[in-house]
């Protein structure tokens, strides 16, 4: 159930001792439900302060910020994180250290009844192809390993809108490779709209439909995308 | 383009309830010292007058005598026995590179307690060298009395010396070696190498260890007593207990809390000239071997503030306690009833403490990249530890008999409602020992990265969820680290439970201090024996976290 996001002309900045300094300026964004959009740039052009503002994390200044007919956050509004059906895999993952792989992917779905969670956890293990792994613990999976848990928790409350930030940056060459093709699968698959964050132009290749290039808080081009 | 200044709503709508908590507690620390303040300055200068005169004077003057002394002595001890196990190696050596650390079980007024007997002119010590020299009366020879300023600089020297032995030690052997070896290189003996480089690297450390000591001996009731010393502690006992001036008491406490506000100023100063002081880690010292009889001088030298600070007040309850219980006393109802007390409002005050503790900490932590407005109350509410317990019990008197007597009123009932059912006491406790447990927590939430709550918001969690299901499981051992340091410092507490006590209500340390006053000398090495075995607990938890790091070597214990 992958909607459309609209961004428009959202200005983020931060307080700082000598003034406010804004990040990202004028920004905007427009996505059909089931893309997936990269936005690419050098760090510190702001990407990821977008993508903390998608989820709920950064105030806005300017502009707003649409889900479907949802309205996320405007300068007078702000639905809290856990009130917009977005999920995100951050860079460094962030499984929950105490709880099994299982349990982290359950973790979302407290709404539903235990064998619903347990049938829905079952089906996420085995679209990222670790059906096996879900009695280990996260400091017992590989990078890759943790990386698939992290997709299928996100996944697995059927978000409106994934969010993905850096998610390759932890990985060796070989394993990069590899996933970023399963992923894209994976997200096809699942006709996710997602917005994915990073600096390296082959990841932003092989993952998205439409690639922004950022520079100075805002998109200023487009890339043509081979896929 | 508007900008807007204001945050929306939904984003603040995370916080302010924490806020909100957590600024209560902050200015529920800062309450005592604010009506301390306001009671001296209120009752007018007609008032100080006679306490100028009589009072503060002798006072000030044996507490300023007592933390030169204290402070000589714990500098002395604490850093020749630092430098003595990490730059040299000896027979034992292992052993007391911990066993040093010992004499933090015992309270001050447990050993004054125990020396007062052991050193007794007729008591087994005295007794033996008289036996040795081969005089049979008192009368012929005698050491001088305990019962006098020099004797409460030696008691409570060699049971506080740790604080600077822990930083000293930390700091020493994070001394990187090739500094020492320039010095021995430009012509330095060993020794001088020591007094030219390594002390004054380490001045830092020594500063941060001195002055918790130094607090502590502030802070110290039983043991100035016990020895007849008249220091500002005992003078705003004594005022507030047997002349019931209560704004003389809070003019005397004001005058302490200049001296805690200089030693605070001594440790902050101290920390922050360590960070840059342990910046780069290096090989460290490689300790020197000593050989034959230095060997054994030095094995001598380092158990001997153990044998004093810990070892025979020890044996010393463990005998008295023995002898007790073989006579066929048996242990009395009174005794039982004060260590029901003792544990009651132990594991209240750490069930309280550990949960400020908690609200504290959390709406302090850090949310990623934002600066956090809430990180200055968590520095308030963890400064209570610096206020000596006296102090503190003077400073909430006045709140809580006010809010006592307006709530029986308003209730209808009789009495102190409040005072009666020991609140008061648990809040003093509470507020003295509530940096150990904001302290360990924060520790605990540095060591948890922010995506972590980021993530559980976004899977549909609230804040106060994502508290209950993903950090306090993972902050578990921070807690139970915070709470086992309350439990055992709150049954150890004696100045603030003898002010706030309620009628009739005796803990293991009030039980001592009442046999000791009285001289009588009957249960009191049991309760002692009870009180230094809990305290045992946290010292074999400092000692397994052996080597100490240098950032906060005290963090464990008292900051």
């Amino acid at each position: 159930m992958s909607s459309p996001l609209h961004i428009e002309a959202i200005q983020l900045a931060y307080d700082t001792p000598r003034g406010l300094h804004t990040v990202v300026d004028g920004f905007s964004l427009a996505l059909k439900a089931g893309d997936i959009a990269c936005l690419f740039g050098p760090s510190g052009c702001g990407k990821t302060t977008v993508l903390r503002a998608i989820a709920g994390f950064e105030p806005l200044r300017a502009g707003t910020v649409r889900l479907g007919n949802v309205l996320l956050s405007s300068t007078q509004a702000h639905l809290p994180p856990e009130q917009r059906r977005v999920g995100m895999m951050f860079q460094e993952y962030a499984l929950f250290p105490h709880l099994s792989a299982a349990k982290n992917v359950a973790f979302g779905l407290r709404r539903l009844d235990r064998a619903a969670q347990q049938s829905r956890v079952a089906e996420m293990l085995a679209l990222v192809g670790l059906a096996e792994a879900g009695e280990r613990y996260p400091h017992e999976l590989s990078g890759g390993q943790q990386q698939r848990i992290a997709l299928a928790r996100a996944l697995a409350p059927s978000p409106a809108l994934l969010l993905l930030d850096e998610p390759f940056s932890n990985l060796d060459g070989g394993t990069r490779e590899r996933l970023t093709t399963e992923v894209r699968g994976i997200l096809k698959q699942a006709g996710q709209t997602a917005v994915l964050v990073t600096h390296n132009e082959a990841e932003a290749h092989a993952m998205a439909d439409r690639i922004g290039v950022m520079h100075g808080g805002r998109i200023t081009h487009w890339l043509d995308t081979a896929a | 383009m508007s900008t807007t200044r204001r945050q929306p709503q939904g984003l603040r709508a995370a916080g302010p309830a924490w806020r909100c908590a957590s600024l209560l507690i902050a200015l529920g620390v800062l309450a005592p010292v604010l009506t301390l303040a306001w009671l001296a300055l209120g009752s007018g200068v007609g008032h100080w007058g006679p306490l100028f005169a009589h009072v503060l004077p002798q006072a000030a003057l044996n507490t300023a005598l007592l933390l030169a002394g204290v402070g000589a002595l714990v500098l002395a001890i604490g850093t020749g026995c630092a430098w003595l196990v990490t730059a040299h190696d000896f027979p034992g050596r292992g052993v007391l590179h911990w066993a040093l650390l010992l004499p933090l079980a015992m309270p001050t007024y447990i050993v004054a307690f125990a020396y007062l007997d052991l050193l007794h002119p007729i008591g087994p010590v005295q007794g033996a060298i008289r036996w040795v020299l081969g005089f049979d009366s008192p009368r012929q020879f005698r050491l001088p009395d305990l019962r006098s300023l020099p004797g409460a600089v030696f008691v409570l020297g060699f049971v506080l010396y740790p604080y600077v032995y822990m930083t000293a030690r930390a700091m020493f052997m994070t001394q990187p070696a090739h500094l020492m070896e320039a010095a021995r290189m430009l012509g330095e003996s060993r020794r001088g190498a020591f007094f030219r480089v390594a002390l004054p690297l380490a001045r830092p450390a020594l500063a941060v260890g001195l002055s918790l000591a130094l607090l502590e001996t502030l802070n110290d009731i039983g043991a100035s007593e016990f020895l007849g010393v008249n220091t500002l502690t005992v003078a705003v006992y004594t005022t507030w207990i047997t002349r019931s001036d209560l704004a003389g008491a809070a003019q005397i406490a004001c005058a302490m809390l200049f001296m805690v506000v200089a030693l605070v100023w001594l440790e902050r100063h101290g920390r922050q000239q360590q960070r840059f002081g342990s910046a780069q880690r290096m090989r460290a010292l490689q300790p020197q071997r000593l050989r034959g009889a230095a060997g054994w001088a030095a094995t001598a030298a380092a158990a001997l503030p153990v044998l004093i600070g810990f070892v025979a007040p020890a044996l010393y309850l463990v005998w008295e306690s023995a002898k007790r219980l073989h006579q066929g006393g048996g242990i009395s109802r009174g005794l039982v009833a004060s260590l029901g007390n003792t544990l009651a409002l132990a594991a209240g005050v750490t069930v309280v403490a550990v949960a400020a503790g908690l609200v504290v900490a959390w709406a302090a932590r850090s949310q990623g990249s934002r600066p956090n407005r809430a990180r200055w109350q968590a520095r308030v509410a963890t400064l209570g530890y610096a206020v000596p317990g006296t102090v503190l019990a003077i400073g909430l008197l006045t709140p809580a008999l006010a809010f006592d007597a307006a709530l029986a009123t308003a209730m209808g009932w009789q009495g102190l409602p409040l005072m009666g059912a020991g609140v008061v006491l648990v809040v003093a406790c509470v507020i003295r020992f509530l940096a150990m447990p904001v302290g360990g927590i924060e520790a605990g939430l540095a060591r948890i990265p922010p995506a972590i709550e980021q993530a559980s918001r976004l899977l549909g969690e609230t804040t106060a969820g994502t508290l209950r299901r993903v950090h306090l499981p993972l902050l578990r051992p921070a807690m139970a680290a915070g709470a086992l340091l309350v439990f055992v410092d709150a049954m150890k507490e004696l100045p603030a439970t003898l002010l706030l006590r309620p009628a009739n209500f005796d803990t293991l340390a009030t039980w001592l201090y009442a046999e000791a006053a009285r001289g009588t000398y009957e249960e009191g090495a049991i309760a002692a024996l009870a009180i230094v075995g809990a305290g045992l607990l946290p010292v074999v938890l400092l000692a397994r976290h052996q080597p100490g790091t240098p950032s906060n070597p005290i963090g464990a214990h008292k900051t």
